[in-house]
């Protein structure tokens, strides 16, 4: 067993009271037995419990969830949802045994996992699938440390519930000192099946936005900024494409009335592992009057940097220490992108104590700076964010918010009355596009100069009176001396259609081109350039290898798994392509993947393997 | 939509016999049996490292070059290319290639007005993908205790030539009056300043040819209260006598149409619409005893599945 050794004082109060109490209480083994596969009756429980060892069994099966008075079917893994934890330790090999008790194909990816492609569980890449009534292992012997997490990558079934947190303790000492940990896994709830949002997102633009620009509207858009929308057909609103009230944001499977509450004693250090395991939505996550220090992104460590504040995209994972010194309530909260919704938990020194929630901000709106020009105003920010004066925070300790009136009417959509008028802003000039992009009714927009944005905080957060992360600040905790200059370098444009929601890689769906992968050699050096052509932000996903992020921190370049490419934008990566078999490589806004928005990487066999 | 799952589905009944073979995977790539699948497990001592962010150490060697060539292949040694014949296909499908019926609604409505009151159908609706699809379209009037007034069928091949236009072709056939069937030609999307635009040319079994220009804009007052102005022109090369119909411009219709969306896909609206027959069109109107200018006062529903 991989826990035993580990200080019991860091391992206790994983997760939230509740599932401790649930867990405590041996939960019936209804999963375990089949007897919920392919009904839909089994109530699913909240997450989340905790499995480690050298066997470990995961039964996906149907079930029922509810939270805010909503319920619908969903899928859970050992009858919760988030499924359980998975906890592994480096070096220490384990079997991980997957039982789907579906009455549909389904499969698990090990999200940001080194491990033989054909273990990766993507369906059509890597392996066939899993079929109904089947079982599929996994051998694991981890080679890393960190957070990750786990999910479907069969249809839709990572939108109801099919995904769960995966820690790797280091072999060694960690790095990060932390006394209490706790998960925060983001995800969404709703009770329209997953099937039904893709249809309305196809034949219905913003059909979940209740943000929408209207004639009685509070933007700060004037009557020409207005119209210069109109003109493009596009939306300054146009930022998630699900959101609230369809999405009931959940932390840790429990929504905002489901009261989460976390633990925590007065003075200790807390770990909390922050991952967005939602299908679509980026989250703003801040603890008013309580600062994070970031130590870990995408499992990899990094030099602890100091934030009130940080965006994360879907797929992206941050390690946080906390450290409150008095007893109260610290609000978690995890605004919505769009600002139509929060996930909430309370970081609580006291059982019942429940944290005050900072109200919604007001929704941000897209900006020149989005359609890819260049516009020092834009936010896109050559500069890490300024730290601001804190002073004021220092009596937040109660979970106070932090005073945002400076924000309230500062929406970064009016940096766009600087925006040029005239009629011969080209908004589509796909001359500007290489040869390798496929021009057609799927290209809404070019980006006319796109600029790497990854000095840029997320939208909406740009002008936030307080410290937030963007990527520069992010540097790999150690240096890397051998670090290889790429020897090829590449650019993939992502591409999109908003009105006719077409998601594609270089104007082309996977569905056109799945059998035409991108190809890397065994080892080969990459510098791939990814140009984001589209209005929204896209978290691109790589199966397989970590990438280095290219944000000017040479030898400390951070390794990530998962890239958000802002709106109009560009951000770069180096890749060693050293894990030989094809690799799914996608964004990962669940409903954009599946519109086309993905393509197969093949990692050539060593000479002399093949 | 199920529409989604049935490849989902296809790709159960595809595939009975997959390879779910544990002795395979209990031990890992060590025991694989084909040579791409025992590589992974190469010495992958240069990643011990990798928690703590380090980049593998730089090779000696030169990138050899990308030597694949064909379709992704790799899964195929180990779980059998059958099994992955299938579910690649289930993939590919899955991601990009989803097939929608989409049936709309546009103006289902009741039409107060001088003299017999009336009503109105504006349907239309489509099946296919992305790129190509098979539009339908379906429009007639009438007032209440009259025959149909006019009625109408189109079938159309509809292909996506530019981010916000199809261009349809097709049939059009008549199902009131005398007897037509058209051949169509047109185009449909959004213009600049977000107007839906329908326009259409109809070249009659008879020889007749006409058009028609729709144009719809959405003004939103609320999230779920839109106001929208609604343009209609019919034109005719030619004097259509049997069909009343006067060349140059036939009619124009001007609505302003209040519509609440108590869901997206459900909407009850109220509204005006005032039409007018010009020319050698309002003509014939007069000599058959009616007004060339009506004007109706609509109550109605729009919805969309």
């Amino acid at each position: 067993m991989t826990k035993s050794n580990l200080p019991l004082s860091r391992r206790r109060m994983i997760g939230s009271l509740a599932a401790l109490s649930s867990a405590a209480a041996l939960p019936l083994p209804a999963w375990a037995t089949g007897k919920m596969g392919g009904q839909m009756g089994g109530a699913v429980r909240k997450g989340i419990h905790e499995l480690s060892g050298a066997q470990i069994d995961l039964h996906i099966a149907d079930g029922s969830f509810g939270t805010g008075g909503r319920s619908s079917h969903a899928i859970a893994v050992n009858g919760t949802v988030p499924g359980p934890l998975i906890r592994l330790k480096e070096g220490e090999q384990t079997l991980l045994s997957v039982h789907n008790m579906l009455n549909v194909d389904s499969s698990v990816h090990w999200h940001g996992l080194l491990l033989p492609f054909q273990f990766d569980g993507v369906p059509g890449i890597s392996f066939p699938g899993i079929k109904p009534g089947a079982r599929f292992d996994v051998p694991l012997t981890p080679r890393q440390s960190g957070t990750y997490w786990w999910h479907s990558h069969s249809g839709l079934q990572e939108q109801v519930g099919h995904y769960g947190p995966i820690i790797i303790d280091p072999a060694g000492p960690d790095p990060v000192q932390y006394d209490r940990e706790h998960i925060i896994l983001l995800s969404e709830f709703t009770p329209i099946h997953p099937h039904s949002i893709m249809k309305k997102l196809k034949v219905s633009e913003g059909y979940f936005s209740m943000q929408k620009t209207s004639a009685t509207d509070d933007y700060p858009l004037s009557a020409e900024q207005r119209r210069m929308w109109g003109r493009m057909r596009m939306m300054p609103t146009d930022i998630a494409d699900v959101s609230a009230p369809t999405y009931s944001y959940l932390i840790n499977g429990h929504g905002p009335e489901d009261g989460l509450e976390l633990p925590y004693e007065p003075g200790e250090r807390v770990r909390l592992r922050i991952i967005n395991g939602s299908a679509m939505t980026f989250f703003n996550v801040r603890l008013p009057g309580l600062p994070m220090t970031v130590v870990q992104a995408d499992g990899q460590n990094v030099q602890p940097v100091e934030v009130d504040e940080l965006q994360i995209g879907v797929a992206e994972t941050y390690d946080v220490i906390v450290t409150p010194t008095e007893a109260g309530a610290f609000a978690i909260a995890a605004e919505s992108m769009d600002r139509s919704g929060m996930a909430q938990a309370s970081l609580t020194s006291r059982p019942g104590r429940k944290a005050a929630f900072p109200a919604l901000r007001d929704p941000p709106l897209l900006s020149m700076a989005d359609m890819g020009m260049d516009h020092g105003g834009g936010g896109g920010g050559a500069e890490p964010a300024e730290p601001m004066d804190h002073s004021k925070m220092d009596h937040a300790a109660m979970g106070h918010a932090v005073p945002e009136a400076a924000s309230a009417d500062a929406h970064s959509g009016h940096d766009m009355a600087a925006m040029d008028m005239s009629d011969g802003m080209a908004m589509r000039d796909t001359s500007l596009l290489p040869a390798s992009v496929k021009i057609g009714p799927g290209i809404d927009m070019v980006a006319i100069s796109p600029q790497d944005r990854t000095g840029y905080p997320g939208l909406g957060l740009d002008d936030a009176p307080h410290r937030v992360l963007n990527y520069r600040l992010l540097k790999s905790l150690e240096m890397d001396h051998g670090k290889r200059a790429p020897d090829r370098e590449m650019e993939l444009h992502l591409t999109g259609n908003m009105e006719r929601y077409m998601w594609s890689f270089d104007g082309k769906k996977f569905s056109a081109v799945g059998d035409d992968p991108i190809r890397f050699g065994h080892d080969e050096r990459v510098r791939m350039k990814l140009v984001n052509d589209t209005m929204m932000a896209h978290p691109i996903h790589l199966h397989g290898m970590f990438f280095e992020l290219v944000n000017g921190q040479g030898h400390h370049q951070p390794k990530k798994h998962t890239v958000i490419v802002q709106p109009g934008s560009s951000a770069t990566f180096d890749v060693t392509t050293d894990e030989p078999g094809d690799w799914a490589f996608h964004c990962h806004l669940l409903y954009h993947m599946h519109a086309g928005m993905m393509q197969t990487v093949s990692v050539a066999f060593p000479e002399g393997a093949a | 939509m199920r529409l989604i799952s049935a490849s989902l589905a296809a790709m159960i009944a595809a595939t009975p016999a997959l390879a779910q073979d544990h002795n395979q995977m209990d031990h890992g790539a060590s025991k694989m049996p084909a040579a791409p699948e025992a590589e992974p497990a190469v010495d992958h001592s240069k990643m011990d490292h990798d928690a703590m962010g380090h980049a593998p150490p730089a090779s000696p060697q030169a990138s050899p070059a990308n030597n694949l060539t064909g379709p992704p292949d790799a899964a195929d040694a180990i779980w059998g290319a059958e099994a992955m014949r299938a579910s690649r296909k289930a993939l590919y499908q899955d991601h990009g290639d989803i097939q929608i019926l989409w049936v709309q609604g546009d103006r289902l409505e009741y039409r107060a007005r001088q003299g017999n009151d009336g009503y109105l159908w504006d349907v239309q609706g489509y099946y296919g993908g992305d790129i190509n699809k098979f539009w339908f379209k379906s429009e007639g009037e009438g007032s209440f205790g009259e025959p149909v007034e006019s009625a109408e069928a189109q079938a159309l091949y509809s292909r996506a030539i530019a981010p916000f236009f199809d261009l349809q072709a097709g049939i059009r056939q008549d199902l009131a009056g005398p007897e037509r069937t058209h051949a169509v030609i047109g185009v449909q999307g959004l213009m600049p300043y977000m107007f839906e635009v329908d326009a259409a040319a109809f070249l009659s079994t008879k020889g007749d040819l006409t058009a028609r220009i729709e144009a719809e804009y959405d003004q939103r007052l609320s999230q779920r209260l839109t106001l929208q102005p609604r343009a209609e022109i019919n034109l005719s090369a030619q004097e259509i006598p049997e069909l009343g119909i006067g060349s140059g411009i036939d009619n124009i219709e001007l609505g302003l149409r209040l519509r609440y969306e108590i869901a997206r896909e459900f909407a009850p609206y109220v509204g005006i619409e005032q039409e007018w027959k010009l020319g050698g069109s309002g003509d014939f109107a007069r000599l058959a005893g009616e007004d060339a200018s009506v004007t109706n006062y609509v109550v109605g529903v729009r919805f969309w599945f």
